[in-house]
């Protein structure tokens, strides 16, 4: 009797299992279907009357989410649509679950670093906003894969030099005495190294190194995303800058110095100079609003100017069914008022070249950050090696004393291996 | 026998229990059976995974993860490592430590008993969130720790930010080798993506902070475990072995420790099943650096399936853990298992079978 009814019981388990198993299949199979690589092609799933929308925002902070609250609000007032924003406090993991579970935000933020992975997965649907050249030609690169532009540009950010002006002055620096070669930048930390101070500190890793790999003519793939190219001269070189300075003890990195970031090495003293972005700003009149200090552009390496760009689009979901509607509300939100609007509101710049001249005549403190939007590299943008770059910058960790060749062999032949897949 | 007899209705029965059933089957069973799919499957995180455009793909992310050299199973081994020395080093100390709290809050004689019992549980009811946030600046380079160690000459690391080997750094300290030129029989030897040395590092400095928390945050939670099985210990036992004369620690050892030894197992086991899968220490304080070396296997799962969005991995990942927390489990039961009981047993089953040998006797009707 007691056999008979344990068996029952595991079959009953089994069966109920299946049968939500098969449950969950069926509910959500439906909107699973292939509109991910026709998207560019198809028309825009659009929502009969008015569309109510989801949007998806990892904020910096109350400034940032008011000011797209309000934004989106305008918007919704004036299309007769609702826009309901939701602040993700781990924004990979939110975007996953609703990629995975069919019901994904319409609008969301994308950044340019998740922004393949994601187009591989036929997550996102391809649109243009209005005036599609106006913005940067390197922010409109960051977010096309396979030759297809899939979302517009929100804002972006450029790496700059950060200067501790009392620190620059006592050591008899002058305007005239700026870096614009790696060995005057060389120099320089050397003059402003003394005692507890560090000439120049960077945060690791090769969103800051990787600035240097840029002047040195060299990056981490070639031009089409298709093979890794780190094994070359010219990011070595790069790499060499930063290890150079960093064993001649004018430069440091942040965890070296006992600080999370170059900002916070910056802002308490420890570092005369630091590579940061514009974010910075923020952080010094939060944190550090003593502090006097001025922003240059990056020195210029053997291949020429070289920054590193930093920026997120507006993505919008393959899955949405108010695509049309979405794509609307990006138009608004990224047109150069609105922009200036939210660079107003949170000190970001805006990715449209038309609203350059209003943001330099507004904060003309900021040029430096602007004019790299030129000449400025976006991320590596190649799907599915998130840990493959994780692992470049573990390596680059101890930069000061690894053994470069084999940091970047190592990078090579990982990247190799995904994309032999 | 009425049909209302208790026994006799399973429908009954079956009708009670459904809730439950469904309650785990929803929550438990489909989504372990879900998540098993995902491991063998191309799965891309879009949409359902049962869907028809999700295809079989076999054991090959199992293969990536054990039998492939490539990143995959350089980061999973480092994880492995990682872990190893974190729970080679946790179990054991917090298990002691938790027995010698309990033992001390249990004195009968004990003033402030209950404010001690209330302090050695508290680490343990405060979210490992905060306590996480306060070790964090506890153990930066600046911190309390540091200045603590400082005034005995010491000056300390920055702890969340010394990717170096515990191991490395003492053998080095001993003169056993050099850490900044490893001795290349073990740097040059390679098992499983990682060099002998690399697997030899021990835990690194960061890690070790974090075990440090992990060891007092749970001490409290074992060492209220203890403390009901101590009381279970009839004090007539104790004072038998007084009257014989048994010192301290001979009760200790000869009286307290035997009666222990099911709250030990499942100390042990709760503390090894809990170590493995270490994950929000990591994901609050380090991210996995310095160079990887706090990474755990629950972490670089979230870490593969989130971040890398590479669902199948991440979930093979999981299943890989869960075997080896399964198997380590019962090869510890099997270690801690009570000799006495097992020999009993065995003498048991061997009677019965010699009683089935021998000629069939009448029995009776009594057999449940």
């Amino acid at each position: 009797m007691k056999h008979i009814t344990r068996t029952f019981a595991l079959a009953a388990t089994g069966v109920l299992t299946l049968s939500l198993a098969a449950c969950g299949g069926e509910g959500f199979e439906d909107d699973g279907g292939g509109d991910g690589e026709a998207g560019q092609s198809e028309a825009p799933a659009s929502a009969d009357g008015p569309a109510s929308l989801q949007m998806l925002i990892a904020s910096s902070g109350d400034a940032e989410t008011q000011a797209v609250e309000e934004a989106a609000a305008a918007w919704a007032e004036d299309s007769g649509n609702t826009v309901d924003v939701t602040v993700a406090s781990d924004m990979g993991q939110e975007l996953a679950q609703g990629f995975a579970g069919g019901s994904p935000a319409d609008v969301f933020y994308l950044d340019a670093g998740a922004f393949a992975t994601n187009a591989e997965a036929g997550n996102l649907y391809a649109y243009e906003a209005e005036d599609n050249d106006d913005f940067y030609e390197p922010l409109r690169e960051a977010f096309t894969y396979e030759d297809q532009q899939y979302c517009a540009p929100k804002d972006f950010s450029t790496l700059g030099l950060i200067i501790n002006q009392s620190m620059w002055e006592e050591a008899g620096l002058t305007e005239d005495d700026l870096p614009t070669t790696y060995d005057e930048l060389a120099q320089v930390a050397e003059t402003l190294t003394t005692g507890d101070v560090t000439g120049l500190v960077l945060s690791p890793g090769i969103d800051r190194a990787g600035a240097f790999v840029v002047g040195s003519g060299g990056w981490w793939m070639n031009e089409d995303n298709t093979a890794p190219t780190a094994n070359t001269p010219e990011v070595v070189a790069g790499l060499q800058v930063v290890q150079d300075m960093i064993s001649s003890g004018s430069a440091a990195l942040s965890s070296q110095v006992d600080t999370g970031w170059g900002g916070e090495a910056f802002g308490t003293g420890r570092a005369a100079m630091t590579i940061e972005g514009n974010w910075i700003k923020g952080a010094m009149s939060n944190d550090y609003p003593d502090l006097d200090y001025l922003v240059a552009e990056l020195p210029e390496g053997p291949a020429g100017p070289g920054t590193l760009l930093f920026t997120q689009c507006w993505g919008v979901a393959a899955q949405s069914e108010a695509q049309a509607q979405a794509v609307e509300l990006v138009n608004y939100l990224t047109s150069a008022e609105q922009q200036m609007a939210f660079a107003d509101a949170f000190g970001v710049m805006p990715s449209r070249q038309s609203a350059s001249e209003d943001y330099t005549a507004a904060y003309p403190e900021d040029e430096a950050f602007i004019a790299g939007g030129d000449y400025g590299h976006g991320p590596i943008n190649v799907p599915g090696i998130a840990d493959v770059v994780a692992d470049l910058n573990s390596q680059l960790e101890n930069i000061g004393s690894a053994d470069l060749e084999s940091v970047v062999e190592s990078f090579d032949s990982n990247v190799q291996a995904v994309l032999g897949r | 026998m009425s049909s209302r007899d208790p026994q006799r209705q399973p429908v009954a029965g079956w009708l009670f229990i459904t809730p439950m059933l469904v309650v785990l089957g929803l929550f438990l069973a489909a989504p372990i059976v879900m998540a098993l799919w995902v491991s063998v499957s191309d799965w891309t995180g879009r949409g359902s995974p049962f869907s028809s455009e999700v295809s079989f793909v076999g054991a090959q992310h199992y293969r990536d993860l054990l039998a492939t050299d490539g990143l995959a199973r350089q980061d999973f081994m480092t994880s492995m490592r990682n872990t190893f020395y974190y729970v080679l080093g946790v179990v054991p100390a917090q298990t002691v430590l938790a027995l010698t709290l309990a033992v001390i809050v249990n004195q009968r004689f004990l003033r402030g008993r209950t404010f001690f019992r209330t302090a050695f549980y508290f680490p343990s009811v405060v979210s490992s969130v905060a306590i996480s946030l306060v070790f964090l600046f506890l153990f930066t380079g600046t911190g309390a720790v540091n200045q603590f160690l400082g005034l005995f000459g010491i000056s300390g690391p920055n702890w969340f930010a010394d990717s170096r080997g515990v191991l490395h750094v003492a053998g080095d300290a001993v003169g056993l080798w050099d850490a900044s030129a490893p001795p290349s029989g073990l740097a040059g030897t390679e098992v499983l993506s990682l060099s002998l040395w690399e697997w030899l590092a021990g835990p690194s400095v960061a890690l070790s902070a974090i075990m440090l928390q992990v060891v007092w945050t749970t001490a409290g939670t074992f060492m209220l475990m203890f403390l009901a099985a101590l009381q279970d210990l009839p004090a007539e036992v104790d004072e038998a072995a007084m009257v014989d004369g048994a010192n301290r620690w001979q009760r200790f050892m000869n009286v307290t420790v035997p009666h222990l030894r099911p709250t030990i197992l499942l100390v042990i086991t709760l503390g090894i099943i809990g170590t493995w899968q270490v994950f929000d220490q990591v994901y609050i304080m380090t991210d996995g650096g310095p160079a990887k070396t706090t990474l755990t296997p629950a972490y670089l799962s979230f870490q593969t399936a989130f971040e890398n969005i590479d669902f199948p991995k991440g979930a093979a990942i999981a299943f890989l853990l869960f075997a080896l927390i399964f198997v380590l489990t019962q090869l510890q039961r099997f270690l801690l298992r009570d000799r006495d009981e097992a020999r009993q047993r065995r003498a048991e089953r061997q009677q019965r079978r010699q009683r089935r040998h021998t000629p069939a006797r009448p029995t009776s009707e009594v057999s449940a």
